[in-house]
């Protein structure tokens, strides 16, 4: 008799992982917590103004006709992509920097941690709530864009839009876990803002730099600089916005896929980082 | 028979690191050691800085205590699942106030994972007992103090708890506010729930509570039923508290001024 396949269990338990999730008490916690981050959205108007506000740029833009070819676009896609991510980014970094220290400041904290609820439990769901929020956002942004663009252009590739926005909505995954991991560490929403804001912009502009600028330097300088390199996630990785503006196809998928596994490596590092940090610190 | 006390406190002692120079330790409870039996009305008294609300603070897994347990229906207080079958109303007013009463209720019943078929009648059940149905679609930031307060009473007892504690449930509420949530404490008792509250209200003390423990500076000064006390004691319960705290009335000599202290000729 030949012996059982070992690989089956290990598929079944795989398999086994949606079931698990669905029935872990926490994971109906986190889902409860985004909720509430999902309504506290609706209700504030940052997310409408900077969709207004991008919306009336491009439009405006869009109006403008170069050398009286109308498919003329790629000066238009540019700066509605720029103005996408650049929303993108203040809606994820603002509404996740405010989250922990408005619990605590307006003391939200109490009755909800009187309740069976871990603050693993609450850091994570605050995580998926803006997580939700940023995804919401893009597809709106995005949903847009493609609309101002095929009206131009005359083409739907749908594929790189997707691509680009899942690869963005990953990215976003790495800023809000560390924008929460910010909040945790900092009592003042504004310092995290800052922070954030000042870390996700730098390794935006110069992360793919780092490298070439090490080689420059003086030790201990350029091994600090290179630890800088290696350490920190790369988030420049993620904006394929070249691609999209002059239709040069679809990133290779096992590119796209690594990128996702390494966005996702980035969150969890930062977002254990954040738990660790969060069940240390008194909420007094 | 035995019956498993509902809440259970041994030896407790909580410390917070001292801000003085030599960094010693203010020690908020020193060796508190209570039990609560179920259906009990228990009052949790002592003036400001007592040790009450750090007490309850350890109970609802806040604050770890340096020394001792706690336990709440027999599970350590360190465990999340020991908090499934109480409700909480802290001493100040804290929801999401961009929230109406009916989706604060819901969020909560959804934590404690209230099947979705009895989350409306749960929630109508309990805004009609703090009488706020009419307000129920209401955001919570347009509600009057009293009514945040009910609400508060709402969302503790939103999944039907068998214990509930409430941090001076009637602090900065008017007489009508302070009778309506003394009215539902009641009406909780009548229902058999046990409640654990602190307060400063005596007088409300007396008529709701079966027991009563007073705090003074860290430690356990009396504890036991009212009736007792007050035959023990040959007082009422605030001049029990002010004997058990310490406190001597200053004479008071008609006609004294309070800024200056001089004394008028008669």
């Amino acid at each position: 008799m030949s012996p059982a396949p070992t690989c089956l269990p290990a598929v079944s338990t795989l398999l086994e992982i949606p079931a698990r999730l669905a029935r872990w008490r926490g994971w109906g916690n986190t889902q409860a917590i985004g909720s509430i981050v999902l309504l506290e959205m609706r209700r504030r108007k940052d997310f409408y103004v900077l969709f207004i506000l991008t919306a009336l740029i491009t439009l405006v833009l869009g109006a403008m006709n170069f050398f009286n070819e109308a498919r003329i676009v790629r000066y238009l896609k540019e700066i509605c992509l720029l103005l996408i991510w650049i929303s993108s980014l203040v809606i994820a970094i603002t509404t996740t920097a405010r989250q922990i220290p408005a619990e605590r400041e307006q003391r939200t904290v109490f009755p909800l941690l009187a309740k069976p609820v871990t603050r693993t439990e609450l850091l994570l769901g605050k995580f998926w709530g803006c997580w939700q929020v940023a995804g919401l956002t893009l597809l709106t942004f995005y949903g847009f864009f493609a609309l101002v663009s095929g009206a131009r252009e005359h083409q739907w590739p749908l594929a790189a839009y997707g691509q680009a926005l899942v690869l963005h909505w990953a990215m976003l995954g790495i800023v809000i876990a560390m924008t929460l991991l910010g909040s945790v560490v900092f009592a003042a929403p504004s310092s995290t803002n800052t922070i954030a804001f000042l870390v996700s912009a730098g390794i935006l502009m110069l992360g793919r730099h780092l490298n070439h600028v090490a080689l420059q330097l003086n030790e201990p300088l350029q091994t600090l600089v290179y630890a800088a390199y290696y350490l920190l996630p790369h988030l420049e990785w993620f904006d394929i916005r070249n691609r999209v503006i002059h239709d040069w196809g679809l990133v290779p998928w096992w590119a796209w896929s690594s990128a996702l596994l390494y966005a996702a490596v980035y969150t969890a590092v930062f977002l254990v980082g954040a738990a660790a940090w969060f069940r240390r610190k008194t909420v007094l | 028979m035995f019956v498993e006390p509902i809440v259970r406190i041994e030896s407790l002692r909580v410390e917070f690191p001292g801000t003085d120079p030599g960094r010693t330790p203010n020690v908020a409870v020193k060796g508190l050691s209570l039990s609560i039996a179920p259906g009990e009305v228990f009052g949790f008294l002592g003036p400001n800085g007592a040790g009450k609300t750090t007490t309850m603070n350890v109970l609802l897994g806040f604050n770890n205590a340096t020394a001792g347990n706690a336990f709440l229906f027999g599970v350590n207080v360190r465990e999340p699942i020991a908090r499934q079958r109480i409700g909480y109303l802290p001493e100040q007013t804290c929801y999401y106030k961009f929230l109406t009463a009916e989706e604060l209720l819901r969020f909560y019943a959804r934590i404690f994972r209230i099947p979705k078929a009895d989350v409306e009648s749960r929630i109508t059940a309990v805004l009609r007992l703090v009488e706020l149905e009419h307000a129920r679609g209401r955001p919570i930031r347009t509600y009057s103090k009293g009514m945040q307060q009910r609400v508060g009473l709402a969302q503790a007892l939103i999944n039907n708890p068998e214990l509930l504690i409430l941090d001076e449930p009637t602090s900065g509420l008017d007489p009508l506010g302070r009778m309506k949530v003394r009215q539902i404490i009641q009406r909780l008792k009548a229902e058999g729930k046990t409640v654990f509250f602190s307060s400063h209200e005596l007088g409300e003390v007396e008529t709701v509570c079966d027991r009563v423990a007073i705090l003074h500076e860290g430690q356990l000064k009396v504890e036991g039923r009212v009736r007792d006390l007050v035959t023990r004691y040959h007082g009422d319960l605030e001049n029990i508290f002010l004997q058990l705290i310490g406190y001597s009335q200053p004479a008071y000599e008609p006609g004294t001024h309070l800024s200056s202290g001089r004394q008028h000729a008669a």
